[in-house]
């Protein structure tokens, strides 16, 4: 089946849940989309963290229509998941019990306001730049939610250059604040595009296989190339020594990234891991009640009916 | 406890146009995946219907059975307006 269904592949021909695949396909979309809805409710409580704190009600509407997006993208990508034959509840114990694993930047904390802008500018618009290929990937269920999630991004990414931007004419304080939220979240967000491609052990098979089209540090570059100008029109500067335009390259320069950290915090040893997962646990446990209660009035609904 | 149910959500994005196919959410009955659905899928007024249905009472072809469903229209170039030659003489045809 192998050679056939690279040939399909490489015809473009979308793989839809039902058509037969080699199951090492089937195992890396359902690690990737699942790692990837985890993110994405994870992604939640950081910024979920400021709702209540929003510094005006036109902010604070905002950020709930964006959290709440995040939720619907979880959402998306669960049911794609469940495509591939793994139950919603698997998916879900599996980020419980910690065996799978979400995007390793939303394990640093959210301190000031600036944080929010600084989520929606640098980590959507990452985020953005790694999805986007993706719309165009082999698996059908895999592409038709990412084109729904890249839809609703562009709103967040502006949202949040917008409150960084409203930070950076402000007050001197505002200013220094923005700043101090560039400064902790440009590394971490030059993480999300995962590690150098010498290092990427499922990149070239994920590419023969068009899950990915571009590779770890071309979706870096493309990011770093696109936040440069835009850290200039803020006035902020990106906390890299090293950062400057290249005119032979027709791209930035960038320093190196300290990949230590960026293992540690895949391991556990972010500030926020325990804390994350934890609220997780909660609330599936605190909501534990809600679906036992739905599901009983549906049954009792569904055995009044028969009767009737 | 048991999974909620599939759903399988349909939705009419303007009035005139047919419900599509849009994604699949879990509930526990009817209602409750309507419900999920405005949410899930409508945030941005996509939608002026909503329909769901149970994803276990589809049923779908199968892969495996393309050819014989689909083949039989291939040859049948006939069926297409293309396949007719019109004078050029000839209007409004
Ligand atoms: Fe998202
Ligand atoms: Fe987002």
């Amino acid at each position: 089946m192998s050679a056939e269904f690279q040939e399909r592949i490489e015809a473009g021909i979308k793989i839809e849940p039902k058509d037969e695949m080699p199951e090492g396909y089937r195992n890396t979309l359902i690690r990737q989309i699942s790692q990837h809805a985890h993110s994405e409710i994870v992604g939640q409580l950081p910024e979920g963290n400021w709702i209540t704190r929003a510094p005006t009600l036109k902010r604070k509407a905002i950020l709930l229509a964006k959290v709440q997006d995040e939720a619907g993208h979880g959402l998306y990508l669960y049911a794609a998941v469940e495509t591939l034959g793994v139950t919603r509840e698997q998916t879900i114990q599996d980020l419980l019990s910690g065996k799978a694993k979400y995007s390793s930047i939303f394990n640093y904390p959210t301190l000031t306001w600036a944080d929010i802008g600084a989520i929606g500018w640098l980590v959507d618009g990452a985020a953005i730049i790694n999805q986007i290929p993706i719309c165009r990937c082999s698996y059908g269920p895999y592409a038709r939610a990412m084109v729904r999630i890249c839809k609703e991004e562009t709103f967040h990414q502006r949202q949040g250059f917008e409150i960084m931007l409203t930070l950076a004419r402000g007050t001197p304080e505002q200013k220094a604040m923005a700043q101090d939220a560039l400064n902790r979240w440009w590394w971490p967000s030059l993480m999300m595009h995962g590690p150098p491609d010498a290092d990427s052990k499922h990149s070239a098979q994920s590419m023969a296989w068009k899950i990915k089209l571009f590779s770890n540090d071309e979706l870096r570059q493309k990011f770093v190339d696109q936040i440069a100008p835009q850290a200039d029109f803020l006035g902020l500067k990106i906390p890299d020594p090293d950062l400057k335009w290249n005119p032979e390259r027709g791209h930035y320069d960038f320093g190196p990234i300290d990949w230590n950290e960026f293992y540690s915090v895949i391991q556990g040893n972010g500030p926020c891991n325990r804390e994350r997962l934890q609220a997780r646990i909660d609330a599936h446990r605190q909501g534990a009640w809600v679906r036992d209660a739905a599901a009983a009035y549906a049954a009792k609904q569904r055995a009044k009916a028969r009767v009737a | 406890m048991s999974e909620w149910p599939l759903w399988e959500v349909f939705i009419r994005s303007m009035h005139g146009l047919a419900h599509k196919h849009v994604g699949s959410l879990h509930a526990p009955d009817a209602e409750m995946a309507i419900r999920n659905a405005r949410d899930v899928y409508t945030r941005r007024n996509e939608g002026v219907s909503i329909w769901v249905v149970r994803s276990s009472d589809i049923t779908a072809s199968s892969p495996g059975d393309k050819e014989a469903l689909f083949e039989p229209a291939n040859s049948k170039v006939y069926r297409h307006p293309t396949f007719y030659e019109v004078p050029d003489e000839v209007e409004n045809l």
